[in-house]
């Protein structure tokens, strides 16, 4: 070690051999499972890629070949396709946005009380606990036309889930209801990096409750309630099971998840629904990359270094 | 600046603990009071509640002769440091600073002016654009003050803002915190358990226990004329000496040999009606090495001859530790001044006695020394109360 130190670069060779042994090591402790991972992620994603670029439709299996990128300029053309693009994007940033502000309302409640907090706790969570198509079921019996309790209060003549407006917003309900409990849990988590005195020393320098939540609670908080816009936002990017059984996609309230579906499964169509998977995936990305990039979300997991 | 008065305030916390019972305490206008005592004896919360960030359950709390009890704390124009400094970690030591005076709406020529005065009074100015983890403890600590300083409150209360720093620091943090409530003259609150900072900082010092005042004077009397044992034993380093006395025809029986009270000692004791055993209380600095020592003085003071178990040269002067045989004194003020500083040198055949001599004196580890005291400077207590015999305040 005595002659590392006569240069920077050795100096930093020198110290580095022990690193090094180190990380070759965790690249052999996360090899197995970094294979895992690909064998089961990696290669229905690339899979799906190269079905994508073929004309590939089950009922006609003779008319099978490599096509390029036509089935995405089919699907990229296609009013259909722009609709369920539509209509997923309204229900995400809604139902998001919703979720956001209720989960802060019960993350708010669970911290600040006092008395039978684990009973409230548990409640609150109940929603998340019911399986998403169960959950969805009772939505739909609920506003059954006939002898749903809920159309019967609200829309006595009507029949709510055969209308476009209304049906989309029983499916933005039944997904904030599902998922403010989420929400709120990881919410929870951020409100408890607030330290206490930093409040107090709010209040002190004269800071009303409402400028104690929005200018030193919400930027304390802020890379938790990134983090769970994030994941919440990739969710319901890709929402499926309430629209299935809420109305099965009609009337215009198809997300491009059912759209997926249709041409996929139903359809037998791989090559355009292949396509389309590979757009979700695509926007899915895109997302996560301006959660991460612009609004300086750190990753799960990786703590922000500025504080402790 | 602004007088402050707690009158009667008790503080009951919902679990049913009575975290502080009718204290008593008049801050004039400027002063600077420390609030001192060991741990959980209600420190804090008397502090919160002159803040408003703990709701009053009795009592009542006025600052310039107006009741605000029901003020919320944004009303009540004070400002605190809090131990943690509680520093905005979103915003830069500038913003941090300048966000009380940002929700007073003062208009943005008048904030950066007061924050770069604030900024070059504690030394902050080349820091000012920074974040606040970025910086040292000092240096935080110093935005703390900084940012209580700023808008020019009636008051500033402070929650044991030192003690996260080291000892080094911790002492010139304590001088310039001194001088800086000299020159801004504004009422100061501040909140400590170590008597050092105590008696080093305040104007006027309140010790209190288990939730009760316990006295509340200069730093001197509280030194000289404790008014009770807790007092006695928590104010001083290294503490006073206590030992069991017996009182008889006007003598004193004692672990350190029988000697006749002093006239003076013998009055306040006669006008306090002080019981047959007492405990007898003597600071280490009323001790000498009776060698170096005159007859005349001398025959003026008692003497005994021990074995010195620690010397500890500090260059001015030497502490030296005997331990004498015989009983040792017991009372419950003195079960908790040794918990709370954590000696358990409560030996089975004696009690230990610091003093402090002369560097001249030749003691030597291990060897007998002969000590004379001063009988004129004992303090006596009852034991069942703790309350002084000696000194009528
Ligand atoms: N929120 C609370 N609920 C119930 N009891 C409390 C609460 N806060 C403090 N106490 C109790 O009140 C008493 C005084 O607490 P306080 O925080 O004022 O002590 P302190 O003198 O500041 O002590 P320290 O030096 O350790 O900070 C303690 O016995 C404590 O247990
Ligand atoms: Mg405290």
């Amino acid at each position: 070690m005595s002659e590392a130190v006569d240069t920077p670069r050795a100096a930093v060779k020198g110290a580095s051999d022990g690193k090094k042994a180190e990380r070759r090591l965790a690249f052999w402790l996360c090899a197995p499972a970094a294979l895992v991972m690909l064998a089961v992620t990696g290669y229905p994603i690339i899979y799906s890629i190269w079905l994508s670029l073929q004309r590939y439709d089950l009922r006609f299996p003779s008319q099978h070949e490599f096509v390029g990128l036509d089935n995405y300029i089919t699907v990229l053309t296609n009013s259909y396709w722009w609709t369920a693009f539509g209509v997923t994007a309204f229900i995400t940033i809604v139902s998001v946005v919703i979720e956001l502000v209720l989960g802060m309302a019960l993350a708010l409640i669970m911290h600040r009380t006092l008395v039978a907090r684990g009973l409230i706790r548990t409640v609150a969570l109940i929603p998340y606990g019911i399986v998403t198509v169960v959950a969805a079921f009772s939505w739909r019996y609920a506003w059954d036309a006939n002898t749903g309790y809920l159309s019967q209060l609200f829309d006595p003549d009507g029949a709510p889930l055969t209308q476009r407006a209304s049906a989309l917003t029983i499916i933005i309900a039944a997904e904030v209801w599902k998922t403010v409990p989420f929400m709120a849990l990881l919410l929870m988590a951020g409100l408890a990096l607030v330290p206490e005195d930093l409040l107090k020393a709010a209040s002190m320098d004269g800071a009303t409750a409402w400028q104690r939540f929005t200018k030193v609670m919400l930027p304390v908080m802020k890379p938790a309630i990134l983090v769970a816009l994030l994941f919440r936002t990739l969710d319901a990017f890709r929402v499926f099971d309430n629209i299935f059984v809420l109305t099965s996609g009609a009337q215009e309230t198809g997300s491009v998840s059912m759209q997926t579906y249709n041409n996929l499964i139903k359809g037998l169509n791989l090559g355009i629904g292949s396509t389309m998977s590979v757009l979700i995936f695509l926007a899915v990305a895109l997302i996560a990359f301006i959660f991460v990039k612009v609004f300086g979300a750190a990753a799960p997991g990786n703590s922000d270094n500025g504080r402790r | 600046m602004a007088e402050i008065v707690l009158d009667k305030v008790t503080k009951r916390y919902p679990d049913g603990a009575l975290a502080v019972s009718e204290v008593d305490i008049r801050i004039a206008d400027g002063e600077f009071v420390i609030l001192v005592g060991p741990s959980g004896c209600g420190k804090s919360t008397t502090l919160n509640m002159i803040a408003g960030l703990e709701d009053i359950t009795e009592g009542e709390l006025r600052i310039d002769g107006e009741r605000v009890n029901e003020r919320a704390p944004k009303d009540r124009d004070i400002a605190m440091v809090f131990q943690s400094y509680a520093l905005y970690p979103h915003m830069s030591v500038r913003e941090n600073m300048a966000f009380p005076l940002r929700l007073a709406k003062v208009d943005k020529e008048t904030v950066r002016q007061k924050v770069e005065e604030a900024a070059r009074i504690l030394d902050l100015t080349q820091h000012l654009d920074r974040k606040p983890g970025n910086l040292s403890g000092g240096q935080r600590q110093r935005v703390a003050m900084g940012r209580a300083i700023v808008r020019d409150p009636k008051a500033f209360l402070m929650d044991e803002p030192l003690s996260n720093l080291d000892a080094k620091l911790r002492v010139q943090m304590r001088t310039s915190v001194a001088k800086l409530q000299k020159r801004l003259g504004t009422t100061t609150v501040y909140v400590t358990h170590d008597q050092t900072e105590a008696m080093t900082l305040g104007d006027r010092v309140v010790v209190m226990r288990g939730g009760l005042v316990q006295q509340i004077g200069s730093p001197q009397s509280l030194y000289e004329q404790p008014a009770n044992l807790f007092v006695a034993g928590f104010i001083g380093s290294p503490s006073m000496n206590f030992l069991p006395a017996t009182l008889a025809d006007g003598h004193l029986h004692t672990p350190l040999g029988d000697f006749p009270l002093t006239d003076r000692v013998r009055r306040l004791a006669e006008t306090a009606n002080a019981p047959r055993e007492l405990i007898m209380g003597l600071r280490p600095e009323h001790f000498e090495d009776a060698g170096l020592l005159d007859d005349a003085e001398k025959a003026r003071g008692g003497t005994f001859t021990a074995s010195v178990d620690v010397l500890e040269s500090m260059g001015s002067d030497k502490y030296a530790y005997f331990t004498v045989e015989g009983e040792t004194a017991t009372s419950a003020e003195l079960e908790e001044l040794a918990a709370e500083s954590g000696s358990t040198e409560m030996t089975d055949n004696g009690s230990q006695v610091v003093t402090r001599l002369s560097a001249a004196s030749g003691a030597r580890i291990g060897s007998d020394l002969t000590v004379w005291f001063d009988p004129d400077k004992i303090h006596l207590f009852d034991p069942q109360d703790g309350r002084t015999l000696t000194y009528s305040s």
